[in-house]
């Protein structure tokens, strides 16, 4: 399988603070890769870096074959924020057409994104009065449509109710097996079981880049919480 | 740049506008209410009011844009939309354009209904035509749609984006002619009013009361706005990284 997204030696700084050490990972086309880690270990940093919007210090990051943020790969990305990104004096639906229109898809593409994130009933409402969930999702809509090759999503399921969360893990898994890549963030280890990959990112440096199955087996759990910590306190003793 | 993209631009920023109806009200309501008070304080003195009136028709439109459009600006850099619209093939010069086709629509509706009210209602007197004044209004409506672009950079909260609007357009607006002529101020004074695109733009309203037709000074006059729109487009565009820290 070629890989969707190459990142070799990525050195980030904000400010004087070194966010990730010399990151090195690759993430298959058409896998859905869960990034996990506890807030604040640089998991939106290498999200930012991989979408192009981040200034790095060193390393090179190639996504589908081309520079990360290069011009070409603005038509096959799909980025969702962390915080919903969506105009609040807006409806869902004029801001997911919006959208749809820069990528050069109509309103059909729209409509079937909204449906997708199960917001078809409050598509004329204006986004400033939904709920947080529901705003979430709005932003959501935005990054899916028009299906891009590469979908980069940064938490897209906090907040949501658990019956619509299983539904969006449903589709993410129903387009990669269309041939879309998706990185998905998560702090939440019980979405960890839900990828193909995992990459577990601790204070901006890798701790394990394999299938959840592996990273269980490494380390002899079968709860991948645990696998986590237990990762963490190998590596702290190598140290 | 893209004319589907920046097409498809402000028809979404003249949305987000529609939506906010007390908004609209403001920019149609405030420049009629300060007409009315003008009115009536140069109540027997019809020259004065004929003079100031005409500047303000023009001023008007580019003081509210500035505003409007640094903190819309603002609210793009804040809310994630700006960097999320930069992951996109929509390109630096398409958002700004749109945003200036946008609020230039919105200060031509502003200026079409001021100048009405100022020409019917309060008699209103020019030599020159009300188009021209209109067209002159709105070209000052998107210059400080441009400069509202570029400061909306040096801004990181709207309380300092509020700021900005006494330190770029009120020395514009004392210094362009209307509350001393510009060749009866001291030389220093006289130097700097040269270099502000108000004074310009003052100017070739004062054209537009004293001649009939168009003169070449106006349209000098109009051509030096544009060109400082231009330049200020230009630098917004500098200020917009794809790449932040």
């Amino acid at each position: 399988m070629t890989s969707a997204i190459e990142v070799q030696d990525l050195v980030v700084e904000r400010g004087k603070r070194r966010v990730l050490h010399g990151l090195t990972c690759t993430i298959p086309r058409g896998s859905v890769t869960g990034l996990l880690g506890p807030s604040g270990s640089g998991k939106t940093t290498l999200m930012r870096a991989i979408v192009g919007v981040q200034i790095v210090a060193s390393g090179s990051i190639k996504v589908l074959g081309a520079p990360a943020g290069s011009a070409p790969l603005r038509h096959k990305v799909g980025y969702l924020t962390q915080a919903p990104s969506v105009y609040a004096d807006l409806t869902v639906r004029e801001n997911v057409r919006y959208f749809a229109s820069l990528y050069g898809y109509g309103a059909a593409a729209a409509d079937q994104a909204i449906a997708d994130v199960g917001l078809a009933k409050a598509a004329g409402q204006l986004v400033g009065t939904l709920s947080g969930g529901q705003h979430s999702r709005a932003s959501l809509a935005c990054a899916i449509v028009g299906e891009p090759e590469l979908l980069v999503l940064d938490e897209p399921t906090v907040g949501q109710d658990p019956v619509l969360r299983d539904e969006l893990w449903r589709q993410f898994h129903e387009m990669a097996a269309n041939g879309t890549t998706i990185l998905v963030s998560s702090h939440v280890m019980d979405e960890a079981s839900r990828c193909e990959r995992l990459l577990l990112i601790r204070e901006g440096r890798l701790i394990a880049d394999d299938t959840p199955e592996a990273v269980r087996a490494s380390a002899e759990t079968d709860d991948l919480d645990e696998a986590f910590l237990r990762l963490i306190r190998r590596q702290e003793v190598a140290a | 740049m893209n004319l589907r993209l920046l097409s498809v631009t402000t028809g979404r920023i003249l949305r987000q506008l529609s939506h906010d109806r007390r908004t609209i009200a403001l920019l149609v309501g405030v420049p009629l209410l300060l007409l009315t008070l003008l009115y009536f304080m140069f109540d027997d003195q019809e020259p004065l009011f004929d003079r100031i009136a005409l500047v303000m028709l023009g001023v008007f439109p580019f003081i509210t844009m500035f505003l409007v459009t640094s903190i819309a600006m603002l609210r793009e850099r804040t809310s994630g939309t700006l960097e999320r619209l930069l992951t996109t093939p929509l390109g630096k010069i398409d958002l700004l354009f749109g945003y200036g086709i946008a609020f230039g629509v919105a200060a031509a509706i502003q200026a079409a209904i001021a100048s009405a009210v100022a020409y019917w209602l309060f008699g209103l007197d020019t030599r020159g035509s009300a188009g021209l004044v209109i067209l002159i209004a709105v070209v000052n409506a998107v210059l400080g749609v441009a400069l509202g672009l570029l400061c909306s950079a040096f801004a990181q909260t709207e309380f300092q984006a509020v700021q900005f609007l006494p330190v770029v357009a009120f020395p514009q607006i004392m210094l362009c002619g209307l509350f001393v002529a510009r060749d009866q101020m001291v030389g220093w004074l006289e130097a700097i009013s040269d270099v502000l695109p108000l004074s310009y733009a003052v100017e070739a309203l004062q054209e537009v009361g004293a001649n009939t037709d168009p003169t070449g000074t106006m349209w000098r006059d109009v051509a030096v706005v544009a060109g400082c729109v231009l330049v200020a487009l230009i630098l917004a565009a500098a200020t917009l990284r794809r790449r932040t820290a």
